[in-house]
């Protein structure tokens, strides 16, 4: 664990890896680009190909804070930035008028006193912190609606909140940024335009079986192989949701739990909700178009192997 | 951040070719401004020029924003950068001294590369704002009343051109209230359920802290999404063209709508729609639709629409209008799965079908029966009064799925009744 940023692309592939994070040079590149001009990173992908990962691998391996704002329809400023204490600001004015001291200018101050303040992840994440600036990940902004998007700009842009009573809060050193988005609806441009944006894909076979290598440590050499092999085939399929990087991880350790050394057709069938999440998905492939597939990879391994 | 470019000979040639690469995507149609153009030179200052991936990624991650930009960025980037040379005279660019001698054969020929995929800029193309409106002359007593009565009530098929005409106008009047929906935002309200806490704390600060007022607030509501999907086959071409008129209305009038039209494939209209100027969105929608008054696979473009733009466009609780006779090429292969998929992927999905103006209609064409089980609502959209009635019943909040449906069903399949 060392709290400095990475100096190169490959120091940065590095840095990922160290975290059990296998990526690509794109990403990588995006990613030191990002670091080193403090600028956010927009991540847009299909669902479970790895894009909060890399917010944890961030935190974890630069030793920062890890922050996470979910996002959702209707997410406002009281929860999303700030929202204050009314219960203790009540008290206060009550007490206040039980000691006589009632004085409009004193008490106003004294109400909207940072005190009163509670703190959601934005601005959390604008504070100074131990260790360095905090990862902050905005996760599935697509989730959020244009208004929220829209305040987002100030925060992103200038790394600046403004809080009518109180001021401008603004970070002495701006958060690792990391914007994630599953494309459910496309965000403004203006809002991407202060971002370096990548495209997650699904991996390729090569680097599929390396992730599953680090992350489902202790798992057969021959059978990861196969798993890969037929996620990789299904991806090829006329599927509704194609299985992501965490549905390949998922099945990994299904079937290593299971003590599985050969993948056959009952077995597929039985797992396969590891893998597809939609009813049709599964009925278009349980039985034998998994036996199909099975085939396929069986021929391909045994081609490569020759 | 240093928001000079120290390194950087600013005039140099290096910094010449990245905005000129910067104009050819411009040109091809990526949103590129000069800032990006800046953003540009210092990233490729920051990662250096050790590899051309790296130089493509660094592009890349400044210059592409949506997923869709990416093949166009592709495409530019290799016939820009194709010199093999290139990177390496780049690199002695970065360099404070500028060797002009070596470099002056091969920027010649990246200038005429630009030049040539860089055509000449179309006139008007310059962003919506700077377009000029077309005059709008709107008489308000056009017709007589009697005569605007039986405008209402005539086929779209039968209007002759003149009516068609008045028809067009009347569409392009209509403002349509629409169905809202409670969201998970607050407004202030004077007569509002909740108490809105924050406004009362301010508000009695001003008075000195003596009395508390309570300020009230409510739930803001707003409109759900709208998709149109609207049939552009053989046999609705009458009609596709007076609702393509109805969309732009729609789409000019609210936020959030998304158009799309279908024959043997799907094609997302959106954009075009967008454009205030009616006749300059439609020439565009004729540029980009190749499936004109052919034939109609439905199955095959909703799987399509179900695959790509569901997950885009049907988020927040959408609303699907369909609109199609239901006549289908391919005698409703794989429509009913579609149909479902889409049913249960929106908040309410009306059928509009112009074949309702026969009374004696019933949905018993393979394509029509697959549908008919899977959508809240059948109606017709034959003349103008059926517009308008369409404007009510999305003003209204369905009170449940498939409401008032099941004659429909019936008809359906008549060996049952």
């Amino acid at each position: 664990m060392d709290d400095t940023l990475p100096a190169s692309i490959d120091d940065t592939l590095a840095l990922l890896r160290r975290g059990d994070y296998v990526a690509d040079r794109p990403l990588a590149t995006t990613l030191f680009l990002s670091l080193e001009l403090e600028r956010p990173l927009f991540l847009e992908g299909e669902a479970g190909v790895g894009k909060t990962e890399i917010a944890k691998v961030l935190s974890e391996t630069l030793g920062r804070r890890l922050i996470r704002l979910q996002c959702y329809e209707g997410l406002d400023v009281a929860s999303a930035v700030y929202e204050w204490n009314y219960q203790r600001q009540m008290l206060e004015i009550r007490l206040a008028e039980a000691a006589g001291e009632a004085n409009r200018e004193t008490l106003a101050r004294d109400i909207f006193d940072e005190r009163f303040l509670i703190r959601r992840p934005l601005l959390q994440a604008l504070e100074p912190h131990e260790g360095g600036p905090p990862v902050l990940l905005i996760d599935e902004l697509d989730r959020t609606d244009e208004p929220f998007e829209a305040f987002l700009l100030e925060v992103l842009s200038d790394y600046q909140i403004t809080i009518p009573e109180i001021g401008t809060i603004r970070a002495e050193q701006p958060p690792i940024v990391v914007i994630t988005s599953n494309r459910t609806r496309e965000i403004h441009d203006a809002l991407k335009r202060r971002c370096f944006y990548h495209w997650l894909d699904y991996p390729t076979a090569e680097r599929e079986l390396e992730i599953v290598r680090v992350r489902v440590p202790g798992i057969e050499e021959r059978l990861s192989r196969r798993i890969v092999a037929f996620v990789q085939a299904l991806r090829e399929r006329d599927l509704f949701k194609l299985p992501g990087v965490a549905e390949t991880l998922d099945w990994a350790r299904a079937l290593s739990t299971l003590d599985v050394l050969e993948i056959t057709p009952e077995i597929v069938n039985d797992t396969l909700g590891t893998l597809l999440k939609y009813q049709d998905d599964i009925a278009r492939i349980r039985g034998s178009e998994a036996a199909r597939i099975l085939e396929e990879i069986n021929l391909k391994l045994a081609q490569e192997q020759v | 951040m240093n928001e000079t470019l120290p390194l950087l000979p600013t005039g140099g040639r290096f910094a010449r070719n990245v905005v000129h690469f910067a104009r050819a995507l411009r040109a091809a149609g990526l949103p590129v401004g000069p800032g990006r153009v800046l953003e540009a030179l210092r990233a490729i200052e920051t990662v250096g020029f050790e590899r051309r991936d790296d130089l493509y990624w660094t592009l890349h991650a400044v210059f592409v924003s949506r997923q869709d930009q990416r093949e166009i960025f592709d495409q530019c980037f290799h016939i820009f950068w194709r010199d093999p040379k290139l990177l390496e005279r780049m690199r002695h660019l970065l360099l404070p001294q500028v060797d002009i001698g070596g470099a002056e054969e091969g920027e010649e020929a990246s200038r005429r590369v630009a030049e040539a995929f860089a055509p000449e800029r179309e006139p008007g193309r310059g962003g919506d704002g700077d377009e000029p409106e077309a005059p709008e002359v709107e008489i308000d007593a056009f017709m007589t009343y009697s005569e605007r009565e039986l405008l209402q009530h005539k086929d779209f098929e039968q209007m002759s051109a003149e009516e068609l005409a008045a028809a067009r106008r009347e569409i392009r009047r209509m403002r349509l209230p629409f169905m809202q929906v409670p969201t998970r935002r607050f407004t202030p309200h004077p007569r509002g359920r909740r108490i809105d806490l924050r406004r009362t704390l301010r508000q009695s600060m001003r008075g000195g802290g003596a009395a508390i007022d309570l300020a009230r607030k409510k739930r803001l509501r707003r409109h759900p999404p709208l998709v149109i999907l609207c049939d552009i086959s053989g046999s609705m071409s009458r009609y596709s063209r007076m609702l393509l008129l109805f969309m732009h209305t729609l789409t000019n009038d609210r936020d959030r709508v998304h158009s799309f039209l279908f024959g043997t494939r799907l094609t997302n209209i959106t954009r075009h729609l967008r454009r205030r100027d009616i006749d300059i969105a439609l020439a565009r929608i004729t540029e980009t639709v190749e499936d004109w008054g052919g034939g109609t696979r439905i199955g095959h473009c909703l799987r399509q629409f179900n695959l790509e733009w569901s997950r885009r466009v049907l988020g927040q609780g959408a609303l699907v209008l369909l609109i199609t006779d239901g006549l289908d090429r391919e005698a409703g292969a794989g429509l009913e799965a579609e149909m479902e998929r889409l049913h249960k992927s929106c908040r309410r999905l009306i059928w509009l079908n112009p074949l309702l103006r026969f009374d004696a209609y019933a949905p018993i064409s393979a394509g029509a029966r697959a549908m008919v089980r899977h959508v809240d609502e059948l109606r017709t959209v034959h003349n103008l009064e059926s517009l308008r009635q369409l404007a009510e019943v999305l003003a209204r909040q369905g009170i449940r799925r498939a409401e008032g449906h099941d004659r429909w069903i019936a008809r359906a399949t008549p060996e049952a009744a």
